[in-house]
């Protein structure tokens, strides 16, 4: 019960400061906000539930595409993560040629190479899935990785000793060891998956909940900008939660190492 | 009786099956070194088929290196092993079976799926495996936990299916590295009866690693004192009465008594 009180009680303080911070003008003020601009500027909660009321199919059908982007590039970052992440523990000279690569690509500028993107993948959900995807690459990469590699040797050891081969080991012994791992990895990334199918959408899309942002902001609709963020979190909110289900029911054994 | 309530074996109907003399393992001057530490030095040892032999030495004295040596999971610098008369690693690797000291069962799987890893990674299927283990399970008291996953199981019971785990390799020898060391002493009471049966049911070569004198002259034919490191052979033991279930009449015999001293007076003189 405290999980969800304790939370929910933070939020309902923190609206409720901000309504009687944004009714009473004073929030304009701390800002040094003109008063007849102040409604546009700065929405009061109750603005932003009444756009998410007034505006929901808008948000509906830009918030699906948006979760569409994510899903999908979360899913191939998965694939290819976990792909990437077997061929460096299975190869030394694959390991020491592209791991400096793979920490490469954490530093990468996504928000200055994403109108390059634009440019090279179009306007389409392509270069929305590659920022996604490579967002969500070096989380599930890294931890898929180092859950392979802190099986406990002695194991390995006795399954050689049982008949298995460097396949079977892997499938039976290393990749379930790694599960847990691969799961931490893969919440992270599923949370932040989210800014970058909005980062991708920012530069150039006719859909989704960042154009939806860039719209609103345009037309001065500054409670629907806010709307939009609000349906952004729980899709990330969401997410996490699935994830951390798909964890439960197939690694109950959790972190713990083997005994 | 065992504390689960199956009968482990009859102790009566037991027979003693005597070791061939044939020799299934043979070491000589087998030396092995990391770097500059010097851990095994000219170790000579001839094991015959069905024989169970005891290895005691101090703790760090290269006992588990040995182990992973016979095993074939890598070759001594200088010496040679034989299995069978077969001196390669991977002819050693197919005739040897590993027993880790902690049970390493792995969570995901349930008892009788741990239990049966060695003929699912020669590829039978999920169900075959099973049925070649569920006999073993029956045999020795641990059919009721087929199901239980290794997290439900205590300590002793998870050893007792780590050891049917390196019994379905279905291999000829097998290499128990202090399997019961990480065992309370009442459990560890209970398992040594329990391997004692084991192993007189099942005939295999057995190389016992430990650092318990007496749990090695009770379940051994034949002990090996090893010294400190680098290891070599400095005492060899015959405990006087044949292998036997029977724990407490073993080990208050006063031969047995006179023969653990011995053990441990060599141990004394070499552990350094």
């Amino acid at each position: 019960m405290r999980r969800v009180l304790l939370p929910a009680a933070v939020i309902a303080a923190l609206l409720g400061l901000w309504e009687i911070l944004a009714q009473t003008g004073a929030l304009a003020e701390i800002l040094g906000i003109r008063e007849s601009v102040s409604d546009v500027i700065v929405p009061a909660p109750s603005d932003v539930a009444m756009s998410l009321w007034e505006d929901r199919e808008l948000l509906l059908d830009n918030g699906w595409v948006t979760l569409s982007e994510v899903v999908l590039g979360f899913a191939i970052s998965v694939v290819v993560g976990v792909g990437f992440a077997i061929a460096l523990h299975l190869s030394e000279t694959l390991r020491l040629a592209f791991y400096p690569l793979l920490v490469a690509s954490q530093t990468i500028p996504i928000v200055a190479i994403a109108p390059v993107l634009v440019l090279w993948l179009g306007f389409g959900i392509g270069p929305k899935l590659f920022v996604v995807a490579l967002i969500c690459f070096f989380p599930i990469t890294v931890a898929t990785f180092d859950g392979l590699r802190s099986v406990d040797p002695a194991a390995v050891r006795m399954m050689r000793t049982l008949h298995a081969n460097r396949a079977t080991i892997l499938r039976r012994l290393e990749l379930p060891s790694a599960l847990p791992q691969f799961f931490s990895g893969a919440r992270v990334a599923v949370a932040i998956a989210a800014i970058g199918a909005v980062l991708g959408e920012l530069v150039g899309a006719d859909s989704g909940l960042g154009y939806l942002i860039t719209q609103a902001q345009g037309s001065l609709l500054t409670a629907r900008v806010f709307a939009a963020v609000v349906v952004l979190s729980a899709i990330a909110i969401a997410l996490f939660a699935l994830v951390s289900l798909a964890e439960r029911t197939l690694a109950p054994w959790g972190r713990k190492e083997l005994r | 009786m065992s504390t689960y309530g199956a009968p482990v074996m009859e102790r009566e109907r037991i027979e003693r099956t005597p070791p061939a003399q044939t020799c299934a393992i043979r070491l000589e001057g087998v030396s092995h070194s990391f770097g500059e530490l010097e851990v095994l030095s000219g170790l000579g040892l001839d094991v015959a088929e069905g024989e169970v032999v005891g290895l005691v030495g101090p703790s760090g004295c290269g006992k588990s290196t040995l182990l992973e040596l016979i095993s074939g999971l890598a070759d001594p610098l200088a010496g040679s092993i034989e299995i069978e008369g077969a001196g390669g690693a991977a002819a050693r690797l197919a005739s040897c079976a590993y027993m880790p000291q902690r049970d390493l069962l792995l969570p995901w799987l349930s008892a009788i799926d741990n239990a049966a890893i060695a003929p699912r990674n020669r590829g039978a299927s999920k169900r075959g495996a099973r049925e070649q283990a569920l006999p073993l399970f029956a045999r020795f008291g641990l059919a009721d936990f087929a199901d239980a996953k290794p997290g439900e199981l205590s300590g002793g019971m998870r050893q007792r299916v780590a050891f049917l785990r390196t019994l379905l390799a279905g291999k000829p020898v097998l290499l128990l590295d202090e399997p019961f060391a990480a065992l309370d002493a009442i459990t560890r009471g209970e398992m040594q009866e329990w391997l004692a049966g084991a192993l007189l049911a099942e005939s295999r070569t057995v190389l016992l690693i430990t650092h318990d004198v007496e749990e090695a002259l009770y379940l051994c034919d034949r002990v090996a004192v090893l010294s400190a490191r680098p290891a070599r052979i400095v005492a060899e033991l015959r405990p006087g009465a044949p292998r036997s279930v029977d724990r407490a009449a073993a080990v208050t015999d006063p031969a047995f008594a006179a023969q653990r001293e011995e053990a441990l007076r060599a141990l004394r003189e070499h552990s350094r």
